[in-house]
């Protein structure tokens, strides 16, 4: 018996891996060398820095949660083929098939905007009707959603480099680009803590939010023509960003995905929905883990920030209104944990004030751009 | 009371009880972030009249004396921020001590008893010997990364072994509180203490006059000396500066530098939709002391850091760009143009008969992007646009038509009163309805909107036809000439009898007449008075089918006069109506004159920010901790296991704490319960 050789150690994590997982990084890591040597001419040392880390993040976050794997490996496919029908023209995303009606980046982002108002539909229907099966396409429904944003992200990315290659640029300048970005992150924790929990039922309360967000979208496409690519003012010309603004949104999307727990802990504590819903002590745990691992983020963030502040602004610290909001979540977050933690202080108390927390990270997030000016004015509605 | 000493040591203890407490902590935190909000809403460091003018002179004093236009560096803010250090640093005074204490213990004394109190536990039975026993468990605990000690066996032979795993834990807490300290300590290093200090004792003064900086006394100048600074200059091309000026309150204090930084070149490069794509500043920097030289490019992201001061390039502006232009004298238009020179930030003088003016040159631009698509401007809503995406899968709303019209340049006329307007001209002729215009935009207000005139250019492309047309127009000595030329004209093809002639010239002469008084408008209101309502709208079309007329006569006049070629066509037809509009139009134009650029000398300025922070590698010092520590906290997770070995009755108790109670604890307790059932059953 196994557990009596080894007294029940666990074996290396290197040992655990398979050979899919050595095959992911390694196309991983070639396919960085590869765009390096394609794109190196025109990248300075810290892109080429940020290029590396991000397949190493990538491979880690693939060996540590396997199904990201495939979700790699599937944009990555996707993308690469959808950039491949532009023949170097920006015209053919309305004109060449595969652009026009899937993998063009205006198309990609509305089918990720369906699909995950189909979800939600789904994931409720999934709730009311104990459905597991149902539960099991809604999941599927919100991975293809996933897929389908980061793919759009992806050929927005190319297709402001065929508008002009001094336009080109990631696209997480402005406010409908981090829209995106919100949602996917969003669905992406709430994906991993799903299989985590082996639990679909809080898919409902989570992809509401995602609606939300995908509801603020596509006003800001028909109504203010947001989806236009615009090029980077100076001020954001700087490989920063590649940084500051994903740590900040995997922040965001944690406290959503807290606040959304909190609303169904909230329900249940008060017996409304109780049968169909996890326990209370699950709803507890899983709001603990998102604000944990969203302050954490939410911490490097505002740091990273900060550094670029002191490189573009001249001062690490300016009390410019985003700033002094993203220390007030901060701030707020942190006494939320100071009582979960030392105090021990659990119930719908906690729940309320993770949901009031998403108001104030709204604030902050779109609230201070709508409402305060100051030098982050780029994300102006 | 009878003793005070006890009374006061009850009382400082309670005091310390109270800095350390988590409650005062998280007081503090929220108080702070609700007194953050403050700045936030209310724009901060602006200057002085806009907050009067904003809340009145009342409320302006209420909140000058409670600092609300620098909360941030207010004496009630920084003793906020002073007590949450001072709480935070004893939160780890108090519990350092006892955490080290916790981490090294293995916690081996534990007693039988206190072992049965846990909320997890459970006991095996087993057969096997203590050694193996022993040697087994000891196995197990390493295998799942529990350091373990073995405890001596008690009178009745039960060993004890206590194990441990994740202590880091609580370095994380160790790591996280020291880091705020060390952040807010170096952040008040920057907040620059010493100079608060110096300005409380009155030592150093704020400098509220608009004067030379040569001129400002000591008392309000920061020696190179000065730990912590952060302000700016604003540099014009070619000049230099070694001071920079610090914005404190309502004043400034000036801050001289060890080193001359002379300006060469400012740039700024446009993307084609005329947004800026960068803005770039030639600088050479002389160190004062070393006489070294040190020349650079800097950039927005891309500062110079010279001896620990960083300059930054901030903002930019008009450096004096020299302007030469063609003034039209608008009152008395018979006038042949004069030459004017002007520079940008700088006042020239012009008098016109007894009035004099004052002409504020204010902003020059050399490029004016401007979209011609969808000019009359009926953008579709939101649902109509979701509408066409559904129908025809394309999100593209109107073309974009971007232009680049040329340069432009502002100023402000100022008559003796102090009146003043603002004008807004282009230089170059602009294609609007396939004519070429030269767009002159008026505003009384500077929150007005510009509204522009078109002045209409001749077949030669030139101001010069308008010009001529317009004074033959407003001269009243040349309208009996012109109605007579036009009655002639009239009776040549026919359109009128002879015995009309008379009454046609009459009429056309009276309507010139209230034209070159005052337009259409004056036109409109001498019909309204002279005209029966029933018969307005014909009179009108009547009149201006004269007025059209004889604006041709007055133009072959203007063209003879000239000696220009005077063809009619549909062209110059075209261009006179043009022509009457602009005339009209410039009634209401208030300015004694028309400036038309013909040459500039572009001079930017280029403005720096300088800044030296010795406080920012402690608070990123500070911030490298914070994230260690937060990691610590979150994802390090202290867990100890006892397992009590009892030979004698062949049985072992395990219990199992943590000091955070969490789903995954549960999940590893019933694992191990699970896995230590089967091993120890073999």
């Amino acid at each position: 018996m196994e557990l009596t050789e080894n007294y029940g150690a666990q074996p290396a994590f290197l040992k655990t891996l398979t050979w899919f997982d050595w095959l992911y990084a390694l196309l991983l890591v070639g396919g960085s060398i590869y765009a390096l040597k394609l794109y190196g001419g025109n990248m300075d040392e810290y892109e080429t820095g940020i290029l590396f880390l991000s397949a190493a993040g990538l491979i880690a976050q693939g060996w540590f949660w396997k199904p990201f794997r495939v979700l790699v490996l599937v944009v990555a496919a996707f993308s690469l083929f959808g950039i491949s029908q532009y023949h170097g023209q920006l015209a053919r995303a309305e004109q060449a098939f595969f652009l026009k009606f899937f993998f063009g980046s205006q198309t990609a982002i509305m089918w990720m905007s369906a699909l995950f108002v189909i979800a939600t539909a789904s994931y409720w229907i999934a709730l009311l009707s104990r459905s597991a099966f149902t539960a099991r396409v809604s999941s599927a429904i919100t991975w293809s959603a996933v897929v389908m944003g980061l793919v759009g992200l992806m050929t927005r990315w190319y297709e402001s480099y065929l508008i002009s290659p001094d336009v080109g640029h990631i696209p997480l300048s402005n406010l409908y680009e981090v829209f995106i970005l919100f949602s996917i992150l969003t669905a992406l924790l709430y994906l991993f803590y799903e299989l985590r929990y082996q639990n679909r039922q809080m898919g409902a309360f989570v992809l509401l939010v995602i609606s939300a967000a995908v509801g603020f979208l596509l006003w800001y496409t028909f109504d203010r023509q947001a989806h236009e690519i615009q090029p980077l003012v100076p001020a954001l010309q700087s490989y920063w960003m590649k940084i500051h603004v994903p740590a900040n949104f995997i922040g965001y999307g944690a406290f959503a995905l807290a606040a959304a727990v909190g609303v169904a802990y909230l329900l249940v504590s008060k017996g409304m929905l109780a049968s169909r819903l996890p326990s209370l002590d699950m709803l507890d745990d899983l709001m603990y883990k998102s604000i944990a691992i969203g302050f954490a983020f939410f911490t490097i963030a505002t740091i990273l920030g900060a550094m670029w502040a002191a490189e573009a602004w001249g001062g690490y610290w300016s009390w410019d209104p985003k700033e002094t909001w993203a220390l007030i979540v901060w701030l707020n977050y942190a006494a939320w944990l100071h009582l979960r933690l030392v105090k021990g202080l659990r119930g719908p108390m906690l729940a309320w004030w993770a949901v009031i927390g998403l108001f104030v990270t709204l604030f902050a997030f779109v609230g201070v751009n709508m409402f305060l000016s100051g030098l982050h004015s780029y994300g102006t509605l | 009371m009878n003793n005070p000493n006890a009374f006061h040591r009850r009382l400082s203890q309670d005091i310390y009880e109270l800095l350390s407490s988590m409650r005062l902590a998280i007081s503090l935190l929220t108080v702070l972030a609700i007194a953050s909000i403050i700045g936030t809403v209310l724009k901060q460091n602006e200057p002085y009249a806009n907050y009067i003018i904003q809340f009145g002179q009342f409320w302006f004093q209420v909140f000058e004396s409670l600092g609300l236009y620098d909360v941030y560096h207010s004496a009630w803010f920084l003793t906020i921020l002073a007590f949450l250090i001072l709480s935070t640093g004893m939160c780890i005074y108090r519990n350092t001590p006892l955490m080290l204490r916790e981490m090294r213990s293995f916690r081996e004394h534990a007693t039988e008893i206190s072992l049965r109190a846990f909320s997890h536990q459970a006991e095996f039975a087993s057969s096997m010997p203590l050694d193996t026993l022993q040697d087994r468990l000891g196995r197990y605990l390493h295998g799942q990364g529990f350091r373990a000690k073995v405890g001596a066996p008690n009178e009745s032979g039960d060993v004890l072994l206590a194990a441990k795993a994740g202590s880091y834990h609580r370095v994380g807490y160790m790591l996280t509180h020291a880091a705020i300290v060390i952040i807010c300590l170096g952040g008040l290093i920057d907040g620059n203490i010493p100079l608060k200090a110096q300005q409380l004792l009155g030592w150093k003064k704020i400098e509220t006059r608009d004067i030379p900086q040569s001129e400002v006394p000591s008392a309000s100048r920061l020696s190179t000396a000065n730990l912590s600074f952060r302000g700016g200059v604003t540099i014009p091309e070619g000049a230099g500066a070694d001071v920079i000026f610090l914005n404190i309150a309502d004043g400034y204090l000036v801050q001289d530098l060890p080193f001359d930084i002379v300006l060469k070149k400012f740039r700024v490069e446009h993307y084609p939709t005329g947004q800026p794509k960068s803005f770039e500043s030639d600088i050479t920097l002389v160190d004062k002391a070393t006489r070294e030289s040190v020349s650079r490019t800097i950039s927005v992201n891309h500062p110079l850091i010279y001896k620990g001061i960083a300059i930054y390039q901030a903002s930019f502006g008009d450096g004096g760009t020299k302007l030469r232009m063609k003034g039209w004298n608008l009152f008395s238009p018979a006038h042949a143009s004069f030459d004017m020179q002007g520079v940008i930030k700088q006042t020239a003088q012009l008098s016109n008969g007894d009035a004099n003016y004052n002409i504020e040159f204010t902003e020059f631009r050399k490029f004016n992007i401007e979209n011609f698509a969808n000019e009359n401007g009926d953008a579709a809503g939101g649902w109509q646009n979701l509408l066409k995406y559904v129908e025809t899968g394309s999100t593209k709303v109107t073309k974009k038509e971007l232009r680049n019209v040329g340069p432009s340049f502002q100023y402000k006329i100022r008559d003796a009163q102090g009146q003043a307007r603002e004008y807004f001209n282009y230089m170059l002729p602009i294609q609007l309805e396939e004519r070429w215009y030269l767009l002159s935009g008026m505003r009384e207000a500077p929150n007005e909107p510009f509204r522009y005139i078109r002045i209409p250019l001749d077949s030669e492309n030139r101001i010069d036809g308008f010009m001529r047309l317009r004074a033959v127009l407003l001269d009243k000595q040349s309208h009996p000439e012109i109605a007579r030329r036009f009655a002639e004209f009239a009776l040549q093809g026919e359109q009128i009898s002879a015995p009309m002639l008379g009454k046609l010239v009459d009429s056309t002469g009276r309507i010139l007449d209230v034209f070159a008084a005052g337009g259409y408008e004056a036109m409109a209101k001498f019909i309204e008075k002279s005209v029966p309502a029933a018969e307005q709208e014909k009179a009108a079309q009547t009149y201006i089918k004269i007025l059209e007329s004889a604006a041709v006569s007055a133009w072959r006049i203007a063209q003879t006069k000239a000696g220009q070629p005077a063809v009619m066509d549909d062209n110059s037809l075209r261009f006179v109506r043009d022509s009457l509009n602009t005339v009209s139009d410039l009634f209401s134009y208030g300015a004694p004159v028309y400036l038309q650029l013909s040459e500039f000398d572009e001079v930017m300025a280029s403005g720096l920010q300088l800044t030296r922070s010795p406080g920012k590698n402690i608070v990123y010092g500070g911030s490298v901790l914070l994230i260690l520590g937060v990691f610590f906290m979150f994802y390090v997770r202290e867990r100890r296991i006892w397992l009590l070995v009892k030979p004698k009755l062949g049985t072992v108790l395990f219990a199992m704490s943590t000091n955070r109670k969490t789903m995954d604890f549960e999940k590893e307790f019933s694992r191990h319960q699970e896995q230590l059932a089967r091993l120890l059953k073999e």
